[in-house]
């Protein structure tokens, strides 16, 4: 004979426990399967990009680009990046770094000064800045890019890296991004406390703002930071003397060198020049991604 | 045609600023009616300035994307350890006439030297962007320079560049494919299109050639073919793509077309290179400057291609043509051109000729060219063949009277939208460079050019 007592036991009823929290998020095999999708699409190029920059120029072209083939050449491409046409490529990551750090540095500290000013102080015209600032928002940086050229023509810095790093000083996203995220970082009753203790304004802005807005100088300075780093346009029209590249326009000049009668074919150095150009980028998010996380969660929630 | 059409041309050049006039390097217009000499400026320089600035040194920039340059260069300073030259990758062929171009109008940053193409040439001489050389000592050189490139630097009775290299044509051919299935290389055009269809019949992945359309390539065909359609005489241009050679072409290609044998791969793109190393394409016919491409391009195709005289129109035939070569140029408004002569003369004429073909240049120079050193020189890439027998041959043999339009570059940017569409669309080869011709008639009324009146 059967056991009832097992039978019971399935049907005695159990705590009922909510069927999804934040601690056991809903699971969804459709939503599984998109964002494995939305992955192996963002990865495949990263994938082919290392795969390839081990191989030698030869290889490149007679076999399948998503597998290793042929000799291990990765060490040997890199040494041969770095030193090919008397290091041009070491040359070019320093003007690459001189104009992130003047560029991405210069055009943060814009934005968070300006930010903050415009979040926390109140001066005529104010409505008129933020309209202009909203319309900036929307102009992409190549459209102006020209007139840019022409301005600097006229002023004699084109072929200079004035022509470089002015223009990545203003960044309209940047500042209206420091501007909301100062507005409800900070709150004003802290400012006030801070005057009334006899802090001056500039004091009141280091010791108590700026730690504040942290994680919001962090974002935008990634976001700076990734748009001057890769920037080709702006570097490309303004910079005739390869001594000035930045790697965008480095990397594209060894890739058309190629295109030529008597023009080595150099795609292996390309490919390994552009895995190194990416290197720096990653690592910067890796370390920085933490501190930009915290940041995006700032307002969201009640105090 | 007065002064001050010239001035007006002029005018509207550094207008046009990227794009600017000027009569035609292969220009033959010797009543010197003004025009010929053009804008060209003369430097007053004689040799023996040349040889004060060697003493005396200094420094020089040269525009060039040349790789065989950088090592020229360098044996030049050793030469002259006073002198520094500085070579400057301003940009590949269009980009650099470009920027050229813009330098020259700005007043700033022009180089001392730069590389242009033969075609680009005739673009420069009449806004007076070059220095005419012949007072420096160029008008000692005739008879240096294979006939070809040598009335390419000329206009009207000025020299302004010295041939750097020459592209006479060949066919190259991967030899593994031909033997594979047991095809002949072909001698004539008419053969060409039965190897064709052979291969892509014996299998479909291999196509004779790639061809998207361009307009250097399609003029070199039909230079071969004895077309002329360009006639320049100072500003005086007429153009003609109705002429028996062009016909010919047209014909031979169309059907190339119509079967669909010519692989839809654009030269110089990476997916090309794949095609030569892998052996989907199976010839290339292109200027004697290809082997260095093909080594540092596909090295592990080495052994697979070879070199042939380029098919003929008519059988037992010996006719060739140019695709590509370049020259040395000086700017007017570089700094020093004495200097700039003396380097321009060492890489041209002078020891640097050496240092350069040994680095796989194809050189300009009859001395060289048939030199018992140059002919024998086995190319092991080719399996050890001595495939500049064939090249120099080609030079010898290349048509003459050809002419390329005051402003080719802008002639040929705008191939693709005119004849090119035979590629692309329903429409004809014949039609195709028919509204080509229109636009390039259109452009050159533009610029105040006389055409076709």
């Amino acid at each position: 004979m059967g056991t009832p007592a097992s039978a019971v036991r399935l049907r005695t009823p159990r705590r009922p426990r909510p069927p999804h929290s934040v601690n056991r998020p809903r699971r969804s095999l459709t939503l599984t399967l998109l964002t494995g999708l939305v992955l192996v699409y963002t990865l495949v190029p990263l994938v082919w990009l290392f795969i390839n920059a081990t191989k030698t120029q030869g290889s490149l072209f007679d076999s399948f680009g998503l597998w290793f083939s042929g000799d291990f050449a990765l060490w040997d491409n890199i040494g041969k990046t770095l030193s090919y046409n008397d290091g041009a490529f070491v040359r070019w990551l320093l003007n690459t770094l001189l104009y992130v750090v003047a560029g991405a540095g210069g055009a943060t500290l814009l934005a968070v000064l300006g930010g903050y000013a415009l979040a926390k102080f109140t001066f005529p015209g104010k409505r008129g800045v933020f309209a202009v600032i909203i319309g900036a928002v929307a102009v992409p940086g190549t459209a102006l890019a020209i007139p840019t050229f022409l301005m600097f023509s006229q002023m004699g810095l084109t072929n200079t890296p004035w022509a470089v790093i002015i223009p990545s000083l203003i960044s309209p996203f940047g500042l209206y991004l420091m501007w909301v995220f100062a507005s409800e970082a900070i709150p004003t009753e802290l400012l006030e406390a801070a005057r009334i203790d006899g802090s001056s304004e500039i004091g009141t802005f280091f010791r108590v703002s700026l730690p504040l807005l942290a994680p919001g100088i962090v974002t935008v300075l990634l976001f700076t930071m990734v748009a001057t780093w890769n920037n080709y346009f702006l570097p490309l029209i303004m910079i005739k003397d390869p001594d000035w590249y930045p790697l965008t326009v480095g990397l594209n000049s060894w890739k058309d060198q190629a295109a030529t009668a008597g023009g080595e074919a150099i795609f292996n150095l390309v490919i390994t020049g552009s895995l190194l150009t990416i290197i720096p980028l990653v690592i910067a998010f890796l370390l920085l991604q933490r501190y930009w996380q915290s940041g995006l969660s700032a307002g969201s929630v009640k105090e | 045609m007065s002064n001050t059409t010239v001035r007006r041309l002029v005018r509207t050049t550094a207008v046009v600023g990227a794009l600017a006039l000027g009569v035609t390097a292969c220009g033959s217009s010797d009543d010197g009616d003004g025009a010929g000499g053009g804008g060209g400026a003369s430097s007053g320089l004689t040799p023996a300035d040349v040889e004060a600035a060697l003493e005396e040194g200094g420094s020089l920039t040269v525009w060039s994307w040349e790789a065989t340059l950088p090592a020229a260069a360098q044996a030049f300073m050793d030469e002259h350890p006073n002198v520094k030259v500085n070579v400057v990758n301003a940009g590949t062929n269009k980009d650099q006439y470009t920027a050229l171009q813009n330098a020259i109008s700005a007043g700033s940053g022009v180089p001392d030297v730069a590389q242009i193409e033969y075609y680009a040439l005739g673009q420069f001489t009449l806004s007076g962007a070059l220095t005419e050389l012949g007072s420096l000592g160029a008008d000692q050189l005739e008879g240096t320079f294979s006939p070809g490139p040598w009335s390419a630097v000329q206009s009207g009775d000025g020299i302004y560049a010295l041939p750097t290299d020459s592209g006479p044509m060949a066919l190259f051919y991967n030899k593994t494919v031909f033997d594979e299935h047991g095809i002949e290389v072909p001698t004539t055009w008419e053969g060409y299109l039965e190897a064709a269809r052979a291969l892509h019949e014996a299998d479909p992945d291999i196509y004779i050639t790639n061809d998207t359309g361009e307009g250097g390539a399609a003029t070199s065909m039909i230079w071969q073919a004895g077309g002329r359609p360009y006639t320049v005489d100072g500003t005086d241009v007429t153009i003609d793509f109705s002429d028996e050679g062009t016909t010919a072409y047209t014909d031979l290609w169309q059907q190339l077309l119509d079967e669909d044998l010519l692989a839809p791969i654009t030269s110089w793109t990476d997916e090309w290179y794949q095609g030569l190393g892998d052996g989907s394409l199976a010839t290339l016919a292109t200027g004697a400057w290809m082997p260095p491409n093909f080594e540092s391009g596909v090295p592990n195709a080495a052994g697979d291609w070879r070199a042939a005289p380029l098919p003929q129109w008519e059988e037992g035939a010996n006719v060739s043509a140019e695709n590509g070569g370049s020259s040395m140029a000086i700017p007017s408004a570089g700094k020093n051109q004495a200097l700039a002569y003396a380097f321009v003369e060492y890489l041209n004429v002078g020891d640097g000729v050496k240092v350069r073909t040994d680095a796989g240049a194809f050189p300009a120079t009859t001395a060289d060219l048939n030199s018992e050193e140059f002919l024998n020189t086995e190319f092991p890439y080719f399996g050890g063949q001595k495939a500049n027998e064939i090249f120099a041959e080609s030079a010898a043999n290349v048509g003459t009277g050809w002419s390329y339009l005051p402003y080719q570059v802008y002639a040929n940017s705008i191939f693709n939208d005119t004849a090119g569409q035979a590629y692309i669309s329903g429409t004809t080869l014949a039609d195709g460079l028919k509204a080509w011709q229109d636009a390039s008639i259109a452009y050159g009324k533009e610029q105040g050019f006389t055409v076709n009146d």
